[in-house]
């Protein structure tokens, strides 16, 4: 059975706290880490994009899994922060990571889904035998409009997966994908940041997708949420996954180890992703593990992943997901944050 | 300023860190080159180098050059690898006063400069802090 | 080969000379130095300079500047070793008349450097690094010589104040050389507390951005004695020399290597060694570099080039005077004119002609010229006859 076969996570160094944004617009620290279940976000560094990110996850998924880059057929990017409008973000990554040039190539967008996207089509592409292994990143540097709820939780952060039928350390058993078109938050072509529609984005998109797509998934494979050890639900914030999952019947500790983002901050399409990396830095050999991604515009994708005894072999060949959360941290205030993420108007 | 051709030329080393080891003395060239420097012969086998090394000086940057002006400051350093080979980057995620001659570094991917609002983006090698 | 006199010299007040275009400053200089030797034609010419192509567009400088000095139809060519290219081209214009080629050879060196921007002039003296293992991740020339510098004050104890003081000493020296283009006197706490540009070199660590030319008329001795005007100075030692371009793949940065090379070839052709030298002009781009230079000449031993200035050997009075001209720190730095420079000044010297600044009984000076972090290095040794 086809699964993942090296995995790694990426994160910058770099975080700012709610409270240092509060600051800036006069709001209130408290009421938004409240609200939004946050405290901190990842900020990339100026030289740090969705390319720079992808590459080091690689990098770390390639240590796990152990094969020659070359055997890799397919390199695909999830993001909604691609450093080329037109110029695929896969292309460096396969060229830094020695996959090129007997590759397939591309790059996909889905609002914050589009990490999970590259999984399942690369997933499907090993599935059918059409090669023996490929790679899918979800990664993101997302922006968020200055003053806007956004920009307390737009974060930075990048996961990768190797799929193939040998060596594999979780198969994945099912996937699942509901998608509608729901105009819950988007991006207009040239337009700097993403609009969104308020209290929209909650029932009607974010939970509507999430569940349908985990009630499916669910259904499909004949399991109950008590079957599963871990689940993770994209996390814009830290509550919406809690609410979500409770809805579904999980309990907190299931949520537990995936949810980052009260200290990391959405990583838009990393998001699910690298709740999924962490949950396999800890997995043990034989537990399930529920995942459902969640895009706007909208759509979710749900994967259910069986954990092998090879897992043991590979969590400790490259950094966990909660060493590149944890340690390292240089908090920023809101200039360097600006400058970083070029909000400043420089000279011509 | 980096032309596309003149870009794309240096991607096995900017992306791979790809060096020419001589096939007679064994001495090690990044970037590769045509003739050994150390013994005159000519041929090479393609190697990469290794990630990890060491800063063996550097200074902050204060007054960049133009295409650097959103970075400053910035440090760059001579970081010896841990073959001996020598290379010569910035060094990321690290405050000024972090900077010390020995620290332990390793390789990293990262954006070096963008030409302009629509020009390529060029990427390549910096040493961050080893931890 | 015979031996070879300078009868010329011509040197022009240095600065940003917004009112004279590069042709125009390099026939001042040129006809300078031909009224200086008192000579009615010349036979071939050299031109230093670096990068007139990124500075003001033009190339060609031989062939132009022999019809704007009006000596066409002579052999005129430029000359480029970056910020050796004045260096260079004296060794060329050597050659050519010790090996019989010519009789009288017009070198001259000029750079205009204030027709672009402080941005474009960073961007054309970058062109003397390594473009895409050292220029590409953004270093700049102060950059590179402060990574030497951290490197020189690790390894050998030197110490900031040390290396200000070669700013303090070459200003000092710079005041009493009309030539040069700062007239005034720093401080070591004004060098150390001034803007920091690459840590840790400061901007009174670097030298100017600079217009200027210089020029030398050479001929064989033998003419020089029928015709001179002026006490005759020879050419005793001509090198030149190269080392790895970029600073990380040579084996010392605190040395240059090729500065050594140079004065060791020049020294056995000239049959004298350091101590026999009364006078040097060398390469003070940055105020390390003149630490790193008296070193590689052996004017010093090595490591102790900070305390050999600190401790006031290498002043006007001192024991070996270094940059009495003022060095490229006061007098300024055309790139391409430098190399040509330092020859008049040690010429002016040799003549006893150096006035507030002479270096009383000179018989024999130095002039190192290097390019880029010492890639390149020219050194001659001038004797008077």
């Amino acid at each position: 059975m086809a699964g993942i076969v090296g995995y790694g996570a990426y994160a910058p160094r770099y975080r700012i706290k709610v409270e240092e944004i509060s600051k800036v617009w006069g709001t209130d620290a408290e009421s938004y880490k409240r609200g939004l279940q946050l405290k901190e976000k990842s900020v990339p560094a100026p030289d740090q994009d969705t390319i720079t990110m992808s590459v080091e996850a690689a990098k770390n998924a390639l240590r796990r899994a152990r094969i020659d880059p070359k055997k890799i057929g397919a390199v695909y990017i999830g993001s909604e922060s691609h450093p080329y409008a037109v110029k695929p973000s896969g292309t460096v990554v396969g060229e830094a990571i020695g996959a090129t040039p007997d590759v397939h190539c591309a790059d996909f967008e889905f609002a914050c889904k589009a990490g999970s996207e590259a999984m399942f089509v690369a997933l499907g592409l090993v599935e059918a035998g059409k090669m023996e292994y490929a790679l899918a990143i979800g990664a993101d540097t997302s922006q968020g409009a200055p003053s806007d709820a956004l920009e307390y939780s737009t974060a930075a952060g990048a996961a990768a997966f190797i799929f193939g039928k040998t060596g594999v350390i979780a198969e994945v058993t099912h996937t699942f994908s509901y998608m509608t078109d729901t105009p819950d938050f988007w991006r207009r072509e040239y337009m700097h940041y993403p609009r969104h529609a308020g209290r929209f984005t909650g029932e009607p998109a974010y939970f509507r997708h999430i569940m349908g797509a985990a009630r499916a998934i669910m259904d499909m494979a004949g399991k109950k949420p008590q079957d599963f050890a871990h689940v993770v639900f994209h996390q814009p914030n830290g509550k919406f996954p809690s609410t979500v999952g409770k809805m579904l019947g999980f309990k907190p500790e299931q949520i537990e180890v995936g949810l980052l983002c009260p200290r990391l901050g959405n990583t838009y399409s990393g998001s699910s992703p690298m709740g999924l990396t962490a949950i396999l830095d800890v997995a043990k050999p034989g537990q399930e593990i529920l995942m459902v991604s969640y895009g706007s515009g909208a759509g979710s994708d749900a994967f259910i992943y069986r954990v092998t005894d090879l897992i043991t072999k590979v969590q400790d060949l490259a950094p966990k997901t909660v060493d590149y959360l944890d340690k390292n941290k240089v908090y920023i205030d809101y200039g360097t944050y600006a400058k970083f993420r070029r909000k400043i108007r420089m000279g011509e | 300023m980096s032309t596309s051709a003149r870009y794309w030329r240096e991607i096995p080393q900017r992306y791979r860190l790809e060096a020419g080891q001589c096939e007679k003395c064994g001495a090690i060239w990044f970037p590769p080159r045509l003739v050994c420097k150390q013994c005159g012969n000519r041929s090479f086998k393609t190697i990469r180098l290794p990630e990890e090394g060491v800063v063996k000086t550097f200074t902050v940057i204060r007054v960049p050059p133009t295409d650097f002006a959103d970075q400053t400051p910035y440090a760059i350093g001579v970081v010896e690898l841990s073959n001996g080979v020598a290379v010569q980057c910035q060094i990321g995620d690290c405050s000024p006063d972090e900077l010390k001659t020995g620290m332990p570094v390793r390789i990293e991917f990262r954006k070096v400069k963008e030409e302009g609002e629509a020009g390529i983006i060029c990427y390549g090698y910096k040493a961050v802090p080893q931890r | 080969m015979r031996d070879v006199a300078v009868i010329g010299i011509g040197m022009m007040k240095w600065g940003e000379l917004w009112e004279k275009s590069l042709r125009t400053i390099f026939v001042e200089a040129a006809l300078k130095a031909i009224d200086d030797a008192g000579v009615d034609h010349i036979d071939s010419m050299y031109v230093g300079c670096m990068s007139s192509g990124l500075f003001v567009g033009q190339e060609h400088l031989g062939a132009l500047l022999a019809d704007y000095l009006g000596v066409a139809p002579i052999p005129a060519v430029r000359v480029e070793s970056a910020c050796a290219s004045g260096g260079a081209a004296f060794r060329q214009g050597f050659i050519e008349v010790a090996s019989g080629m010519s009789e009288i050879v017009l070198v001259g060196g000029v750079e205009k450097m204030t027709d672009v921007t402080g941005g474009g002039a960073t961007f054309a003296l970058s062109t003397a690094a390594d473009q895409e293992y050292e220029v590409y991740n953004g270093v700049t020339f102060p950059g590179l010589y402060a990574m030497m510098a951290r490197a020189h004050m690790e390894r050998y104890g030197t110490t900031r104040k040390q290396i200000a003081q070669v700013a303090v000493k070459n200003h000092e020296n710079g005041c009493k050389n009309p030539h040069a283009q700062y007239q005034m006197k720093v401080t070591v706490d004004q060098v150390i507390n001034s803007v920091m540009v690459a840590d840790p070199l400061t901007i009174l660590d670097c030298s100017p951005i600079t217009d200027g030319a210089a020029a030398v008329v050479l001929c064989p001795l033998e003419l020089a004695k029928k015709i001179a005007k002026k006490p005759i100075v020879k050419v005793a030692g001509s090198a030149a020399a190269t080392d790895s371009i970029a600073i990380h793949q040579r084996k010392d940065i605190t040395h240059l290597a090729a500065a050594e090379q140079a004065a060791k070839m020049a020294y056995k052709m000239a049959n004298v060694g350091p101590s026999d030298i009364d006078l040097a002009e060398v390469h003070d781009c940055f105020t390390i570099a003149e630490i790193c230079a008296i070193e590689a000449l052996g004017f010093v031993e090595r490591g102790k080039g900070g305390a050999a200035t600190e401790a006031g050997e290498t002043a006007l009075g001192g024991r070996i005077p270094i940059n009495t001209s003022g060095g490229l720190k006061s007098k300024g730095h055309p790139v391409g004119a430098t190399g040509v420079a330092q020859i008049c000044e040690i010429v002016t010297q040799l003549r006893n002609d150096a006035g507030e600044r002479q270096v009383k009984g000179a018989k024999r000076g130095l002039a190192q010229n290097m390019g880029g972090t010492c890639a390149s290095c020219t050194v001659h040794i001038l004797e008077v006859v």
